[in-house]
């Protein structure tokens, strides 16, 4: 039998997903705020549903068929999620609220547990904030130092000095994969082999990345990864943080409560082995289930296969907003994903924001909760459009047609 | 709302007074002054006041960065407000918080708003409202005496 490889189409793709094709201010919409959040297929609506109506239960309690059915679709989705992201066995995806949390856990469990003072703990320039500020709170509670690599005014990560940052007094190096800014692609595999050779720990912020391309986790060798599934064309509030067992094995459990524990007794209470150490609470199940229909839909055509025509947009999009008058592209590094931050001299980014969405054109204004790389770059805020699979030349046109439009009204 | 209502929110004013401001400067004299600052966005101004001894604002001025719906709203209120008894002011700032959430429709309701009523459709675009009141919260921040102002 010939295998057919799967044929990425995006006409095809954009019937699956239906906010798409609604009007805004009587226009058909243009979606490009991807970096945000991304619409789902209807197939993650239905499983939803489905949860919702016919397969409503809790998890890993009752013996009776639907929580048996819920529990199997619950952990059927962790499974769907550790094969995405190449992970060795399924017990180290821990379901979170999203990357926030995911990161959160780290800081909390792993930070709390094994550092003290004087240790350091690297970020980068360009981090989300949710990648700054739980590690700012523990250096604080702890005495630790954040220590931050810069980046150059294209975008790009410093790596000889991320190397000189290195020392024995680094406990761990938190950087984000792609930046929802910028749009660069970062050197991950190479920061995580420099750290590895003092054997400090890598978390890797893939909020962005995991929409992009595959990941590996084990050909990164990578120690946390975290996202979330919103940004993956699956629900809100469910994400995951992927840990190395040997690591998660070490580390004291985040929150405390029912599902966490083996055995309770007023003395003493022993907890239960991964991932459920880590997962306190009845679970987001539904959106769990979500999130594993989003990377079954995903995997009826392969996200590798979407990369040649988001460069082909990534290139479109930045010729036509560079050939606007006035228009800056922030953000140009030599490997970046299809994020593009631009700024329009004269106008604020808010003004612009309001005027594109008159036309139907929603995209991003503001600080993208990235303020030291707005700070880098002496700009209050960028426009950003962030451009996913299911979005064409046509659209890009029509986002440049609504700048002109804008600009003509401060002339 | 259609497509022109939304499109009305950059009235010719408002484009004129983000273009040239009205008393875009520091104020060396200030006995009071205040920094507002609307974390969503990044708008961030400094509003600064002269009150002489008959609690008249004697002088009044703003500096800083913003959209032009946050320049235009700063650059109006100084016009406004200088030569303005303390108290009017204030109740100024109460019929244009009230304009700018859509609870004072100025064409049913008695007010003292002028040219400020030029705002009233700010209420349709709900993420815009904090840009056309920081310099007002800011304003109010002054003479209270708080050092900094947040829209959040």
């Amino acid at each position: 039998m010939t295998h057919i490889s799967p044929i990425f189409n995006v006409a095809q793709v954009r019937k699956d997903f239906p906010n798409l094709h609604i009007l805004v201010h009587g226009r058909p919409l243009v979606y490009l705020d991807n970096a945000a959040t991304t619409f789902k297929p209807q197939t993650v609506i239905d499983a939803i549903e489905k949860h919702y109506k016919t397969e409503t239960a809790n998890v890993h309690r009752g013996v009776h068929y639907l929580s048996e059915k819920a529990t199997a679709e619950f952990e059927g989705a962790r499974d769907k999620i550790k094969n995405f992201i190449h992970a060795k066995q399924s017990c180290e995806v821990i379901f979170t609220r999203g990357t926030t949390e995911s990161i959160n856990l780290v800081a909390h469990s792993y930070g709390r547990h094994f550092l003290k003072e004087g240790d350091e703990i690297i970020i980068s320039e360009m981090e989300h904030h949710s990648n700054i500020v739980p590690w700012q709170m523990l250096c604080e509670e702890k005495g630790c130092k954040l220590k931050i690599i810069p980046f150059n005014d294209a975008g790009e990560l410093l790596f000889d000095e991320f190397k000189k940052l290195l020392n024995s007094q680094t406990k761990l190096v938190s950087v984000v994969y792609v930046s929802n800014s910028l749009g660069t692609i970062n050197p991950v595999k190479e920061i995580i082999t420099e750290a590895h050779k003092l054997h400090v720990p890598v978390l890797i912020d893939a909020a962005q990345a995991v929409t992009y391309h595959s990941i590996d986790v084990q050909e990164l060798d990578c120690d946390f990864l975290a996202f979330s599934g919103h940004k993956l064309f699956g629900p809100t509030g469910i994400g995951v943080l992927y840990g190395k067992a040997s690591l998660l094995n070490t580390m004291p459990p985040y929150q405390g409560g029912g599902d966490m524990i083996s055995k309770v007794t007023f003395e003493k209470t022993t907890y239960n082995v991964l991932p459920y150490k880590f997962e306190a609470g009845t679970p987001n199940v539904a959106d769990a289930i979500g999130l594993g229909a989003a990377i079954d839909y995903l995997q009826t055509f392969g996200l590798d296969n979407t990369l040649q025509h988001k460069k082909e947009l990534l290139d479109y999009g930045t010729q036509a907003l560079q050939s606007i008058p006035g228009v800056k592209i922030i953000g140009t590094a030599q490997r970046k994903t299809s994020i593009l931050s631009f700024t329009v001299d004269g106008i604020h980014a808010h003004d612009i924001g309001t005027l594109v969405d008159n036309e139907g054109v929603a995209i991003r204004t503001g600080h993208h909760c990235n303020q030291p790389v707005m700070q880098h770059f002496h700009i209050p805020a960028t426009s950003r459009a962030s451009l996913a699979f299911y979005n064409t030349k046509e659209e890009i046109d029509k986002l440049v047609k609504a700048v002109y439009k804008a600009k003509k009204v401060f002339e | 709302m259609d497509h022109d209502t939304r499109t009305e929110l950059y009235q010719q004013v408002i484009l004129e007074h983000n273009k040239k401001p009205r008393n875009f400067k520091k104020l060396e004299n200030a006995t009071h002054s205040a920094e507002g600052y609307n974390p969503l966005c990044g708008d961030h101004l400094m509003v600064y006041l002269h009150v002489n001894n008959a609690q008249t604002i004697e002088d009044i001025s703003f500096e800083g960065d913003g959209c032009a719906i946050s320049k235009a709203s700063a650059s109006m209120m100084t016009s406004t407000l200088k030569g303005m008894k303390i108290e009017d002011a204030q109740k100024l700032f109460e019929q244009f918080h009230r304009l700018v959430t859509g609870e004072l429709d100025p064409g049913q309701e008695e007010n003292t708003l002028g040219k400020l009523a030029v705002f009233s459709g700010i209420w349709h675009f709900p993420a815009r409202v904090k840009c056309a009141i920081l310099s007002w919260h800011t304003m109010k921040g002054a003479l209270e005496h708080q050092q900094t102002v947040s829209t959040e």
